[in-house]
């Protein structure tokens, strides 16, 4: 692992065999502090199995480090909150029942991931934004989009539309929500934003791409960054779109017959369940609404009520 | 005893899953009991399958009370049981933080409201879950404080102990907690395994049911009296956690009584073999919950006690 005086410990525990857990960051600061700079927190690999983010660590990094006279305020980059489960091709922490992103804000008390949980938040507080990046899982591919909590969106949407995604959905709150990074820094005071992108296992080059350059933007709007920016996409906002969910109802082998994030017919063939045993077509799966395709199965093995799709209503250019 | 399927997952590349029910007397609806909804349950599943046993015989000898219904559901994932998983076997979520589920929703999500639909209306709900920190309990019965909860009908069991525990948003998913919402009154029993079976822990358990029922005025059945259970809250319980990581060596067990300064456990050098931290108690106490793998990390949440009890 290497050592470097930036690299800072967020989170240390020892395991059982000589080693230890450590949750590690980058902090990317201007030469000369004036102590009035503003801070960004981008974090990732809460679930071990979803990388995307990785790519925009090593691209941020790579570009503010490349220019860092143009750096005004103070990035600090967490590639891995969960570095066991990235390491370990494990969605969850090695040997923890819970879902990491469900015992935020944690506790000093509790178990080991609650501690670190606690030492996470307590790490990112007081920042002036916080960017959550998620990669589905290996089922689902999802366009690039920022998932906001309609409690807070008041607070989130001038960040979530500045940072070059194609998508924003606007998603109703859940109880069990509540126990989430992005929830626990928001009602700290700390905007975050939740940027899900691509599919679990893999690294999508392009969508890396697009968000570093939306952080950048975000980051220069903050005052944070003076260097060259594009001009970020503007957004598909759903704050009461209707949203149409497809499962399966059999199972078997899913193919697709369109493309994600282009706009389909109700009733649309969307992709056929096969049985590759017998041959025959076990469900033909169509859209229940016309819109634009925004989430498409990317794993074929399918149980009865494995998602399929979901479909932002409505009518798209 | 009327065997009957609950919920039926198709599958393609392997047997279709039958979730199935085993009814007793005939009636109101009384009592539900649900064992195993994790695959390394095996301890929540023998428990019921001595319940399916027992009340079999019970309702063959008439001991069942006119007007009575008992559901019985033994097992609801024997999909991972079979492969050796926890949750389920295609991606891995937890049937347990599902509820009420949902009919037209994700697998599991589907599994749940199927489950959740058959069991809702009966006037008690007893399941027997795992926690999700593994170690020994204590044989107890577990209750969230949803202030629907009513402790009183927990001591009924006859178990040592009666546990609230404050819900937490996680916890709003389980099957306990949407039991006593949906106006079940829901007890959780946790006995001193999970995935080995236990026999004395699981006697007490099957013992603990048929009392309650017997007590609610469901069953014709004599038993022994059991405990007049003390009912603590989980918050006020003494987490001791080791300093140091290693391999473990626990020196009290479950139910034992301890006192302040006793050591509770050694930390010995994975490398060297030496004892480089002794885990003491910080109070008196009785040991409620008891790390037990052979291996810890640093920070580990290895004894729970239950502050100035005696036995």
């Amino acid at each position: 692992m290497k050592k470097d005086d930036n690299i800072k410990t967020v989170a240390a525990v020892g395991l059982a065999v000589d080693e230890k857990l450590r949750v590690l960051k980058h902090v990317l600061q201007p030469r000369q502090l004036t102590g009035t700079e503003k801070r960004i927190c981008i974090v990732t690999g809460t679930h071990g199995d979803e990388l995307e983010g990785q790519y925009v660590c090593y691209e941020l990094n790579r570009i503010i480090q490349e220019q860092i006279e143009c750096l005004k305020g103070i990035v600090e980059i967490y590639p891995a909150l969960n570095p066991l489960g990235v390491d370990s091709i494990s969605r969850g922490i090695p040997m923890f029942d819970l879902d990491m992103n469900r015992i935020f804000p944690g506790s000093e008390e509790g178990s080991v991931a609650e501690h670190v949980a606690a030492r996470i938040v307590q790490d990112i507080a007081g920042a002036d934004l916080c960017i959550d990046i998620h990669a589905s899982n290996i089922f689902l591919r999802e366009v690039p989009q920022a998932r906001v909590n309609v409690n807070v969106a008041h607070n989130l949407l001038p960040f979530a539309t500045r940072l070059n995604l194609d998508f924003v959905w606007v998603h109703a709150a859940a109880t069990v929500l509540e126990s989430t990074l992005a929830h626990s820094m928001n009602s700290i005071g700390v905007p975050t934003v939740v940027v899900e992108m691509g599919v679990g296992m893999r690294i999508t080059e392009h969508y890396g791409h697009q968000l570093t350059d939306g952080i950048l933007c975000v980051m220069k709007d903050l005052g944070i960054w003076d260097g060259e920016v594009i001009e970020p996409k503007k957004p598909i906002v759903s704050e009461d779109g209707e949203v149409g969910f497809v499962n399966a109802n059999a199972p078997g082998i899913f193919l697709p017959c369109v493309e994600h994030w282009k706009n389909v017919e109700k009733g649309q063939l969307i992709g056929r369940i096969l049985n590759p045993l017998d041959g025959t077509v076990e469900e033909p799966v169509c859209a229940p609404i016309g819109g634009r395709l925004f989430t498409l199965r990317e794993y074929p093995v399918v149980s009865c009520g494995s998602l399929i799709a979901r479909v932002l209503g409505g009518e798209f250019a | 005893m009327r065997k009957e399927k609950i919920f039926t997952l198709k599958n393609n590349y392997r047997d279709d899953m039958n979730i199935y029910g085993y009814r007793f007397g005939r009636g109101d609806k009384a009592a539900c009991i649900v064992g195993s909804i994790r695959g390394n349950e095996v301890q929540q599943l023998y428990i019921c399958s001595q319940l399916v046993k027992a009340l079999k015989e019970l309702e063959e000898k008439g001991a069942i009370v006119h007007d009575n219904e008992i559901l019985v559901i033994p097992s609801v994932n024997h999909s991972a049981m079979n492969i050796g998983k926890r949750f389920w076997a295609t991606d891995n979520t937890d049937i347990n933080r599902m509820f009420p589920g949902y009919h037209a929703g994700e697998t599991t999500q589907r599994i749940a409201a199927g489950v959740f639909q058959a069991i809702q209306g009966y006037s008690f709900g007893i399941q027997f879950p795992s926690f999700y920190i593994p170690g020994d309990f204590v044989p107890h019965v577990r209750m969230m404080d949803t202030g629907f909860q009513n402790a009183s009908l927990a001591n009924l069991f006859g178990l040592p102990y009666v546990v609230i525990r404050k819900p937490r948003p996680i916890d709003t998913a389980t099957l306990n907690y949407n039991w006593q919402v949906w106006n079940t009154n829901a007890f959780s029993i946790y006995t001193s395994a999970t995935s080995h079976i236990d026999e004395p822990s699981a006697r007490m358990a099957v013992s603990s049911v048929l009392r309650f029922l017997t007590r609610m005025g469901i069953l014709r059945y004599t038993s022994h009296s059991g405990y007049i259970a003390s009912v603590i809250h989980e918050d006020d319980l003494t987490n001791v956690k080791n300093d140091l990581p290693g391999l473990y060596r626990r020196h009290m067990e479950p139910g034992q009584e301890v006192h302040r300064g006793d050591v509770l456990a050694s930390i010995i050098d994975p490398m060297e073999g030496e004892i480089i931290s002794q885990i003491l108690s910080p109070t008196d106490g009785i040991v409620f919950f008891a790390h037990h793998a052979p291996t810890v990390m640093e920070g580990t949440i290895i004894f729970k006690i239950i502050r100035r009890l005696h036995e």
